[in-house]
């Protein structure tokens, strides 16, 4: 690859992050004009591919909406299918967002300025994608306001000591928090923005959605502090998420599910998935906006190597749910597990750990770090594996419950998977039209560790 | 009518050695600008700590006691319904509710206290009558002082200025007001 640092030369420590000889100048330029020249051809057709998964999206819940959840394949026992598997397959892809935004700030690793923005922006397109789950699988829409604490005239209240609220909560807050630090952080390049308007509606928008930024200290200085707390704040949230979700499956009794290990299993894993999706999304951007001095081979790297230990921490937790299983003695759990390794969804079990398991540990390899080509199939690979993983629990234990003469196979209906497909859709328009309009890279992160704005102050 | 002046400075260390002449010739109603946060600034302009941790502090603390009472109110006075053999009182599971409610209103409160604290959204500033600012969001470093500080003056300041290494010094002038 002759974008590759030279392995053998590479000393982290001393490394640049951003490569090139960029200036304060050069990062506004680059990353500004972005948004400011056309759309190049290859961004129509993604937007025409996404938009069309948009309308097939609609297309499917008006379907849903008129006929009822009876269209997918859901049986009995199988009451959870694809709707839960996609909620949490896309809740899942958005942490990874977040793990860069805020716990990589908390630590204050440098190298996330170049991919922060992008990676928060995915988190709030995979939480509405997520969000559309629960809320369509429900049957009758009109009735969700069931979920709300508001009084009605049946006198009816929400259970508050049931996971799914928790869910209903904890995801509902993900999302505003997740939205209101992006917000935040997109405030100083807005206003970049709005000084680099030359039309008058352009100036008139960035004008308004920057909120009269001057860029004072004075300002910067409660900027900075709210920044520091709205990651600090979104640090033990993005932990809580998806244990939450994970409570969904843990309090119940169904063998396969009534584990204590679920929540930081899932967390690991929709790290481990985030990553994937973040992966996928920068490889293709910084190949067509031609970023690669700002988003370059060593980030590539840095995430290799997070996606390689979220990685060993799924695995670790699947051969620790075998572990538990035989010794806890409970039959219904060996067989549960047994099942899922050799039974009806054997097939499943072993795509997820050729993706999530065996495939990553190809990451110990400086070599693979460093190729783009084969980093992108990877990633891809490993969100294929996630979403098993996903299904994997979710159906395999349902569908082979305490009750043998209740047992049923499960497959989805084309609605089921029109309806998946359709959730890219949305999630792409969202993205493809964030990378025409907004900057993708934090021009002022970016800017801030430049050596040049790291001059050393000499004690007075 | 003159709002105040405008310097600019060629990077973030010469910003940070003017904003501490500025601060030590007793000025106090003046500001940098730079695109980025320049580390030490605070420090080099005489700021105090901002306020804005008590702010957050008192509304996440307020969200957390919304969740824990919200919850049990339903559960032990509007609504008591025993479910699943769980008591009425489970302070245990409201946890998780208190803890998001907690963080929610933390996380408005930083946002809406920065912009509080900062008097955004402000779409009008004697800074923006100047072309030359427009390079503040993109490359440039500026001071500007107002002319409602005590110890302002046309010349003086301006002169001031210009003798500690601003470049581009100018007047702010607008008509309005």
């Amino acid at each position: 690859m002759s974008e590759a640092l030279h392995p053998q030369q590479f000393d982290p420590e001393k490394a640049p992050l951003i490569t090139g000889g960029q200036t304060f100048g050069s990062i506004t330029e680059k990353i500004s004009s972005i948004v400011e020249k056309r759309a190049p051809k290859e961004w129509w057709l993604l937007f025409a591919m996404a938009l069309s998964g948009l309308f097939l999206l609609l297309g499917t819940l008006g379907w849903l909406i008129w006929e009822g959840t009876g269209i997918w394949g859901l049986n009995n026992p199988v009451g959870w299918g694809w709707a839960i598997v996609n909620f949490v397959f896309w809740v899942g892809i958005g942490h990874a967002g977040t793990l860069i935004s805020a716990v990589l700030f908390l630590f204050r690793q440098k190298w996330r300025t170049s991919i922060n923005r992008f990676a928060e922006a995915m988190t709030i397109f995979a939480v509405i994608c997520a969000l559309l789950f629960p809320g369509i699988h429900v049957g009758r829409i009109w009735l969700l306001y069931y979920f709300f604490p508001v009084p009605n005239q049946m006198g009816m209240w929400p259970n508050f000591r049931s996971p799914l609220l928790w869910d209903f909560f904890a995801v509902g807050t993900y999302f505003t928090v997740s939205l209101l630090f992006w917000y935040t952080g997109l405030i100083p390049d807005l206003a970049t923005l709005r000084d680099r308007a030359k039309k008058r509606i352009r100036k008139m928008t960035f004008g308004v959605l920057s909120l009269g930024w001057r860029g004072g200290n004075r300002q910067w200085q409660h900027y900075e502090l709210a920044y520091l707390v709205l990651a600090g704040l979104s640090t033990p949230l993005v932990l809580s998420v998806h244990s939450v979700v994970s409570t969904d499956f843990a309090t119940s009794l169904v063998p396969g599910w009534h584990t204590t290990i679920f929540p930081p299993y899932f967390v690991a894993g929709a790290v481990f998935s985030g990553f994937g999706m973040v992966m996928t999304l920068v490889i293709i951007a910084r190949k067509f906006y031609g970023l690669h001095h700002i988003i370059t081979a060593q980030h590539l790297d840095k995430m290799a190597k997070i996606m390689l230990v979220t990685s060993s921490m799924v695995g670790y937790a699947y051969s620790m749910e075998f572990f538990i299983a035989w010794y806890s003695g409970n039959v219904y759990e060996q067989f549960a597990f047994i099942n899922r390794g050799f039974g009806n969804y054997a097939w499943a079990y072993w795509i997820m750990i050729s993706c999530n398991v065996i495939l990553p540990q190809f990451f110990w390899f400086k070599k693979i770090r460093y190729n783009t080509k084969l980093l992108f199939i990877a990633s891809i690979l490993v969100n294929v594996g996630m979403w098993f993983e996903r299904f994997v629990i979710t159906v395999s234990s349902l569908s082979r419950d305490f009750l043998p003469s209740s047992w049923a196979y499960y497959s989805p209906t084309i609605f089921d998977i029109l309806t998946f497909v359709g959730s890219f859709g949305l999630f792409f328009t969202f993205f493809l039209l964030f990378l025409r309009f907004l900057p993708m890279v934090s021009m002022t992160e970016v800017k801030g560790i430049l050596p040049e704005a790291n001059q050393h102050h000499e004690t007075h | 009518m003159i709002h105040g002046i405008l310097a600019e400075f060629r990077n973030p260390l010469d910003l940070m050695h003017a904003a501490e002449k500025v601060r030590d010739a007793g000025y106090n109603k003046f500001d940098c600008h730079s695109p980025f946060p320049v580390h030490g600034m605070d420090q080099a302009m005489g700021l105090k700590r901002s306020k804005l941790g008590f702010v957050i502090a008192f509304f996440a603390i307020l969200g957390g006691l919304i969740g824990f009472a919200l919850q049990s109110w339903t559960h032990s006075i509007a609504y008591p319904l025993t479910i699943s053999g769980k008591p009425l009182f489970a302070w245990q599971a409201y946890i998780i509710i208190i803890f998001a409610l907690f963080v929610l209103f933390g996380a408005i409160s930083a946002v809406l206290g920065m912009l509080h604290f900062n008097r955004l959204p402000r779409f009008h500033h004697p800074v923006f009558y100047s072309e030359n600012f427009k390079k503040a969001t993109d490359d440039g470093f500026f001071i500007s002082i107002e002319s409602e500080d005590s110890k302002f003056s046309d010349t003086e300041t301006k002169s001031f200025l210009e003798s500690i290494g601003g470049d581009n010094v100018e007047l702010l002038e607008g008509d309005d007001e």
